[in-house]
């Protein structure tokens, strides 16, 4: 059913389709509107699940490995400062092979602390073995909580995936969604079965001492575990759109990009404004495309090959930094490229909440035609640079 | 190594582990999970007892285990509690979580806090062997006052550890969570006792074993009992009970022995006994613990 909808409640909603059977979570901005219409669910009697109000994001995402190792289907989310004091748990989750969902809604990293939103912090946590996917909108952010839970939990899968959001922009943002009803959710989600959990009739060991002859297989496992969920999601994409009628879970959307001679690249919300700039560009007799990433763990390489080989042009926009380096997508796509024909330029913008407008995104079409930039940030301001850093 | 099968059937914590010989926790967590028994489910944090119980691909656990971390057995037994309590389970299964003191008393004080304030049904037992053992020795909040430790190490300027052991067992009680107990492995009967006991408890219990390292203290391995007892008998490691929040039992002595002659067995002490003035700060340590207490 369509509602009109804040993007907290429609992911609230869909989590509580996925019925959970234990919730944990610290509150912390902009992820709280997420818990706080969980913990009302659960205050109603709308939802049979243990809210844990923990007194941390590490003990958070300890308590969803707890009670996902029992065999009880578990949920977390935070953001930014919060996830990065979870990383120690993210990775032990991953290793533990326990498909947790969590859902991050993006902010930037301190310091200087900033609430608003860029992707530095689930972008920082991509090596951890989660499956990590970016949602343009809210409908897709519903669709892929409701499939990322049967993609994780799939027994040869078996991996905690990380559903992100872009925080504020569509976390407090009002949009319409199609809401899945329960008789649909049901249909498609079984009920949690795991391979292996703790079991007083079936007592096991979980969370083992690895020495040097076997740790390095257990990360093999996991890295060839997450090339196989790339084969996986076309499949349970097809049974996603045989229930619900939408084609959301994809490893890359390409937005006009048959006969275009630029691309750009791009994650989450920010990908609505550059499709408005592409219309527009197009109507100009200017060939432009997008490639939108949503699976970013697994890195989808073929698609990303396939989908921008015959393209000259490829401007790679990042909303994060490896500081000292480059974007973390600049880099992984120039990976994958050796033509020197190529002209492939990598830009950041949008940190700490500030808006990508229209006249960037054609500014970043223009530069990527002009010349090669590796590291190009987009709306400096120099005043500011000089002033404070002495930076020109 | 072959393990005898009657053994495996009778325990829920198995020898054939890497434990050095009289290591005071192995015989503590044999104990523990004895008397706790088959429907209990164990969260351990990282620490000796994790690495020498749970080598890939043997375990010495009879009952279900899990390790995720080291700050962070309180809160995984918390989640495990959670989904116990989702599925039914909470009137037939036990959970347990256990560490060492560092993982207990400093790293995962905040995740017990929260573990205990929110009422979990837990038993948290803390194996106390008074430092990081398990990455060579080095002092926690829970190493005596005066021990060497490679990281309190002895010198021109130094008699050990300058500070006394943190007060755990009553920044537990003070949650006013139903028990709180001290035990030694030194009383095997006493540990079972209070095991069984927190077990009968619903909601977050904390009980901390004294537990010699004969590694970390260089101390005789085949001493580990004796010390133990003495740490007892001398006063410096009173054995009490909270309930509710209030003192409510303590193991009496009878005629307290000297502390030297604990700290004589132990090499983290040795500097100590040509040390007059801080065998009396030592010695004035388990005499305000004896009248703090009421041991007497």
């Amino acid at each position: 059913m369509k509602k009109f909808l804040e993007g907290s409640w429609a992911v609230a909603e869909a989590v509580k389709s996925c019925r959970p059977g234990v919730i944990s979570a610290y509150p912390i901005t902009p992820q709280t509107h997420i818990v706080e219409h969980l913990a009302k669910f659960v205050a109603d009697g709308q939802i049979n699940a243990e809210s844990i109000n923990v007194e941390s994001e590490h003990s958070a995402a300890s308590v969803v490995l707890g009670s996902q190792a029992v065999g009880v289907r578990s949920f977390t989310a935070t953001s930014s400062q919060g996830l990065l004091l979870m990383a120690e748990v993210v990775f032990n989750i991953a290793g533990m092979r326990l498909p947790v969902m969590m859902v991050c809604a993006n902010r930037a990293i301190s310091a200087p602390i900033n609430i608003w939103n860029d992707q530095q912090d689930s972008i920082s946590l991509r090596d951890a073995g989660w499956i990590q996917f970016y949602a343009e909108n809210n409908q897709e952010a519903v669709d892929l909580i409701i499939a990322g839970y049967k993609i994780g939990e799939t027994p040869k899968i078996m991996l905690p995936v990380m559903v992100c959001v872009d925080g504020f922009i569509l976390t407090h943002g009002m949009e319409t969604v199609d809401m899945p009803s329960q008789a649909d959710v049901d249909k498609f989600l079984p009920s949690y079965k795991p391979p292996f959990k703790l079991d007083v009739d079936n007592p096991m060991s979980l969370g083992l001492l690895a020495d040097p002859s076997v740790y390095t297989e257990t990360r093999y496992a996991i890295h060839k575990t997450l090339e196989d969920v790339l084969e996986i999601i076309p499949k349970i994409s097809r049974d996603y759109k045989s229930v619900f009628g939408r084609e959301s879970l994809r490893l890359v959307e390409e937005y006009k990009l048959d006969d275009a001679d630029v691309a750009i690249v791009a994650l989450g919300s920010v990908c609505g404004t550059i499709k408005d700039v592409i219309d527009k560009e197009r109507e100009q007799g200017r060939k432009v495309g997008l490639l939108k990433i949503v699976t970013y763990r697994p890195f989808p390489k073929e698609s990303i090959y396939k989908a921008l080989k015959n393209i000259p042009y490829i401007g790679i926009l990042d909303r994060n930094i490896s500081l000292g380096s480059d974007g973390a997508v600049y880099t992984e796509i120039r990976s994958l490229f050796s033509e020197p024909s190529k002209k492939i330029s990598g830009f950041v913008a949008g940190l700490g909440g500030r808006d990508i407008p229209q006249d960037t995104v054609k500014e970043m079409i223009r530069l990527t035609k002009e010349e090669v930039n590796n590291c190009k940030f987009m709306d400096l301001d120099t005043r500011i640079l000089w002033e404070e850093f002495r930076v020109s | 190594m072959s393990v005898d099968r009657d053994h495996i059937l009778e325990n829920f914590f198995v020898s054939g582990h890497t434990a050095c010989s009289g290591c005071g926790q192995s015989m503590a967590a044999r104990l523990v999970a004895n008397v706790a028994g088959k429907n209990t489910m164990v969260t351990n944090a990282t620490g000796c007892l994790e690495v020498f119980s749970t080598k890939a691909p043997e375990t010495s656990w009879g009952v279900p285990w899990i390790h995720s971390l080291f700050e962070n057995s309180a809160a995984v037994g918390s989640g495990v509690e959670a989904a116990l309590k989702h599925l039914g389970k909470l009137d037939s299964i036990r959970v347990i979580s256990q560490g060492g003191d560092g993982g207990t008393a400093d790293i995962g004080l905040q995740a017990l806090s929260g573990m205990l304030e929110r009422g979990h049904d837990v038993l948290y037992v803390c194996y106390d062997n008074e430092a990081y053992m398990n990455t060579g020795i080095q002092r926690s909040g829970l190493t005596p006052y005066d021990a060497n430790t490679t990281t309190s190490p002895t010198g021109r300027q130094s008699a050990g550890n300058p500070k006394q052991k943190k007060p755990l067992v009553e920044i537990c009680a003070a949650h006013h969570i139903p028990y709180a107990a001290s035990s030694s492995v030194g009383y095997p009967q006493d540990v079972q006792k209070k095991v069984k006991k927190a077990l009968n408890i619903r909601g977050p219990k904390f009980l901390m074993i004294h537990v010699p390292c004969p590694l970390g203290w260089a101390s005789e391995p085949a001493l580990t009992i004796e010390i133990a007892r003495l740490a007892v008998q001398t006063g410096l490691y009173p054995i009490v009970e909270y309930e509710n929040g209030k003192l409510t039992n303590r193991m009496k002595l009878a005629a307290p022995k000297p502390v030297k002659e604990y700290l004589s067995l132990q090499g983290r002490f040795k500097h100590l006994l040509k040390n007059e003035e801080e065998l009396k700060v030592v010695q004035k340590i388990a005499d305000n613990n004896i009248s703090y207490y009421g041991l007497k």
